[in-house]
């Protein structure tokens, strides 16, 4: 009998606000450690919180685009810790009355759609920056001293908590790709993963198939790629399988992923179990979002990548699709479609090379790209590649790139076929013997000679004739 | 020669309106009177040397944060502490011109009825050099008893402004929650606490109320006041309606000439033309005290979380380890009272504990706003004593922290419900002050003024201590 995944998601969004959650100092990377701080979010006495209007917003937002029910009143709540990256020793959050509840997200696949419950997306702080110096791991535990820079402290942070829905580590990567996406089009965050401004844990477990109850999970964290976590689920999973299947019991546990060497490895377990003691925040009265804000909202969110998706995947084939999509490009290659541009080999020039190229899509002229596209099959791949990568350069011409870069004027590339061909009179000879397969070395020494910019299939040609001479 | 015993502020305003003495002289009186008083009274934690301003001077509370001035809540987890910005209160009082005398005792987090929780020594009575001042604000009230200051601000989170002017004969207000920021104001029990004057007529009060009441931006539980405040004229209660709360007035423990001093006072409301009739408040009074006792220690447990001595405050020296820098810092730094509700407040909020505790507690805190709303539909006014007792003697209560918070059994109702109250002296029984207490609906400030006034032009109470006239 074969084994289920069973896997739920925690994902936290850094916003982009201008200011933090609850005081007025600028959010963002940057800056001197502890220069972006202020009474409220060093949690000086007396200090206090006033929520930022703007992550309220933004996080009704995001609950719209999630399919969540926008609740009639929020309550923040402290969440009490002592660890050095929270000064005040708590942490506003929400707790059992979060800002957004009950969604559903659906992640087109090639063959099945994955529906994801959305448990919750609420509203909160992140914590500081600690750096513990000396020691083991980069632990508190053990360390020479630590440093904290509370810059980050106070960044308003969404908190999405989906269903134990997903079922496989493919379905949770091509889900945060395509949350990633949509978070990215509502303008709220950058949601980069290697930035931390998107981060998420996930809780796995399997049961056998068929089984309704659920296991006991593990919470895997620290993973900070869309690979990363997949691949940590996938060694999550396998490990389980195993212990069952010796007879074994899994036990609640939370894993570190290594990323240089793929493995899981448990935390140090404490010795009691967490309390948060969480409580209503006093110092803030509860946000009570007037239904027509939230229509006004709701209005403002865009279509969804996911229904554009399902679109694009008929005509483009589902990976073309998934990839522009989740990169953000469907709505250059819908421009350069509008531009004359063949749609299969738009998509799939974008898809690929123009993904390779890393040109921001916004950058580019579509009409240039459609006439670049449609003369791929004319001019040398390198020439197209280069031609590809300037594209977002501004005032780019494809027509001027073509001329200036191509070398396909045989004037140009007869004499140069002729003197490396009288160069090199033994491998001539060879050929001439009738081992063709010596063409290829005549076709390397004209690319390396034009640096790759003449066309093969022109060059090939040219050899050849001359050969036969 | 000015006469700190006996001038009020509004007399000191007329004589700085007027030009007769300049606003350097009138500074110049309160100094020397605090060199000469406050060596027996310890009113003063410190004395600010070259205060900003021409007006009337002023004490504030040490709770209240002043820009560049050490504030430590009575604690010596915070000596040292100079904040970096000014509370909004001590900010309004400096925009209105007036000086900064200093900063005076409280019990250490304004947690205590006497002031002999304060890390720095006890404050004294200016009645009886004997007996407690009354806590937590008994420094502010003994300032302006003994005419250390003209007015003064304090902070009630159960009865620390209202007691402490009960038992040195000044004028208390504990204003309506909400109407008074307490932004810069070390936080004690966040929903329960207000900044409020201390001064030695009603009309000095709604002065000092008109300057430091009003929304602030930065506290988001702040609200506009719904009406200007008044300064009182009317001399007679006609038309007023005013509830003699039986449990209030018949709790066991207020002593018999207390007692007969309210009584008087009640029979003075009459005289004045109020319609006077009894009325009842069980479950505020009988359960009142209890719940305080869970949900101020509860905030207070999260409140006091924030000094682990890693960005401000005493540090331990020697620690090895951040949980042994955080644990012995606050144990050096922290009194018992302080430790001793943080006990109860972490308890409280327990997973397991916390329903039956602080969520049971705030559901009853509910019971008592209505219990009060349901009275305030039939009086404009609710009477009692402030204090079952008179001044206390020294060390009476230390020993027994039941007895110390029973001090604040009547006062306490009113607080949980957020209400505006009222101390004014109604006469002396064994030669010490009793206060009467006089509570109304919300925003009820202008009434209670009113009727305050009108009860202090009538009961002719002398302000200044017998022993300093």
């Amino acid at each position: 009998m074969s084994w289920e995944p069973v896997i739920g998601l925690e994902i936290h969004v850094q916003l982009k606000t201008r200011t933090k959650m609850f005081c007025r100092c600028p959010n963002g990377f940057g800056g001197e450690p502890n220069s972006q701080t202020c009474p409220v979010c060093l949690a000086h006495p007396g200090a206090l919180p006033v929520p930022n209007r703007q992550a309220v917003e933004w996080t009704i937002r995001l609950g719209l685009a999630l399919g969540c029910t926008i609740a009639d009143t929020a309550v923040f709540a402290r969440k009490n810790y002592f660890y050095p990256d929270s000064p005040k020793g708590y942490q506003i959050s929400q707790y059992d009355q979060p800002l957004c509840i009950a969604g559903r997200f659906t992640v087109p696949g090639a063959e099945r759609d994955v529906e994801v419950g959305i448990t919750r997306a609420h509203l909160e702080e992140d914590a500081a920056k600690t750096i513990h110096v000396g020691g083991e791991g980069g632990r508190i535990v053990g360390a020479a001293h630590s440093n904290v820079d509370f810059n980050r402290g106070g960044t308003p942070l969404v908190e999405i908590v989906t269903e134990p829905d997903l079922r496989s580590a493919d379905d949770a990567k091509r889900f945060l790709q395509l949350l990633r996406q949509t978070i990215i089009e509502l303008g709220i965050s950058d949601a980069e993963m290697e930035k931390g401004t998107l981060r998420a844990d996930a809780n796995v477990s399997v049961r056998k198939v068929g089984e309704s109850a659920f296991r006991t999970r593990s919470e895997l964290k620290n993973m900070n790629s869309f690979n990363f976590i997949a691949r940590g689920i996938e060694a999550e999973v396998a490990r389980q399988v195993e212990v069952w299947e010796s007879g074994g019991e899994v036990i609640q546990q939370t894993y570190d992923f290594h990323a240089a060497t793929g493995t899981l490895s448990p935390r140090r377990q404490k010795e009691e179990a967490d309390d948060y003691r969480y409580f209503p925040e006093p110092d803030l009265v509860p946000v009570a979002p007037e239904p027509a804000l939230v229509e006004r909202i709701r209005a403002e969110v865009p279509e969804q990548p996911g229904s554009r998706l399902r679109r694009l995947a008929e005509p483009l084939g589902f990976d073309s699709a998934q990839v522009l999509v989740t990169g953000g490009l469907d709505d250059l290659w819908r421009r350069v479609v509008d531009a004359g541009g063949d749609p299969l080999e738009s998509a799939k020039v974008l898809a690929n090379q123009f993904v390779a190229a890393g040109v921001d899509p916004s950058a580019v002229d579509a009409g240039e790209l459609a006439k670049l596209i449609d003369a791929r099959r004319a001019i040398p791949r390198a020439a197209f590649t280069e031609a590809l990568a300037a594209s977002g350069e501004p005032g780019f011409s494809a027509e001027r790139y073509l001329a200036e870069a191509a070398v396909t004027d045989m004037s140009e590339l007869e004499p140069l076929v002729e003197r490396i061909l009288a160069a090199n009179p033994d491998q001539v000879a060879t050929y001439r013997g009738g081992k063709e397969g010596v063409l290829g070395f005549f076709v390397g020494q004209v690319m390396k000679e034009t640096q790759g910019k003449a066309d093969a299939k022109v060059v090939s040609e040219l050899v050849r004739e001359k050969l036969r001479a | 020669m000015i006469d700190t015993l006996r001038l009020t502020a509004e007399e000191a305003t007329g004589l700085l309106d007027r030009g007769e003495v300049s606003g350097a002289e009138l500074l110049a009186a309160y100094r020397a009177a605090i060199t000469a008083r406050d060596p027996e009274l310890h009113a003063f934690l410190r004395t600010v040397d070259e205060p900003e301003g021409e007006g009337v001077p002023i004490a504030l509370k040490d709770v209240i944060g002043t820009k560049g001035v050490q504030t430590t809540a009575g604690s010596k987890i915070l000596l040292g502490y100079e904040p970096v910005y000014d509370a909004t209160v001590a900010a309004r009082c400096k925009d209105a011109g007036l000086p900064l005398l200093g900063k005076t005792n409280t019990d250490e987090f304004a947690m205590g009825s006497s002031t002999e929780n304060s890390a720095f020594g006890p404050t004294h009575n200016p009645w009886d050099l004997t007996r407690v001042p009354g806590g937590s604000g008994g420094g502010s009230a003994a300032a302006v008893s003994a005419g250390l200051a003209p007015w003064a601000l304090g902070s009630d989170t159960g009865g620390s402004i209202k007691q402490p002017a009960a038992l040195t004969g000044t004028v208390g207000l504990r204003p309506t929650y909400g109407t008074v920021s307490r932004y810069g104001v070390v936080a004690f029990a966040s929903s329960l606490d207000q900044v409020g004057p201390v001064t030695k007529t009603v009309r000095d009060n709604a002065l000092l109320y008109r300057i430091i009441a009003g929304r602030d931006p930065a506290d988001s539980t702040t609200v506009e006041l719904p009406a200007p405040i008044e300064l009182p004229e009317r001399e007679d209660l006609k038309g007023l309606r005013v509830g003699v709360p039986k449990e209030l007035n018949e709790a066991e423990g207020i002593e018999p000439g207390v007692s007969e001093q309210v009584q008087r006072a009640i029979e003075l409301c009459r005289e004045l033309g109020a319609e006077v009739a009894d009325c009842e408040l069980p479950r505020s009074v009988e359960y009142g005290l209890p719940c305080y006792y869970l949900i101020a220690p509860a905030e207070a447990s999260s409140n006091l979380a924030r000094y682990d001595s890693v960005r401000f405050g005493h540090r331990a020296e020697g620690a090895k380890t951040y949980d042994e820098m955080v644990e012995r810092t606050r144990d050096e730094g922290f009194g018992d009272e302080p430790k001793r509700r943080i006990m109860l407040g972490t308890y409280a909020l327990s997973a397991g504990y916390y329903e039956a505790f602080y969520g049971q507690a705030q559901k009853v805190r509910t019971v008592i706003a209505r219990e009060h709303a349901a009275a305030f539909e039939r009086f404009d006014v609710l009477v009692s004593p402030t204090s079952p007792t008179v001044a206390f003697e020294l060390g009476a209560r230390t020993e027994n922290p039941l007895a110390m918070y029973l001090s604040d059994l009547l006062t306490i109702p009113s607080c949980m419900a957020g209400l505006p109250g009222l101390s004014i002296p109604c006469g002396l029984a064994e030669g010490l002050p009793v206060g009467l207490q006089l509570v109304g609906p919300q925003f009820s400030e202008n009434t209670l003024f009113a009727v305050g006034h009108a009860l202090e032009r009538a009961l002719e109470f002398d302000f200044v201590p017998e022993r300093l006239r």
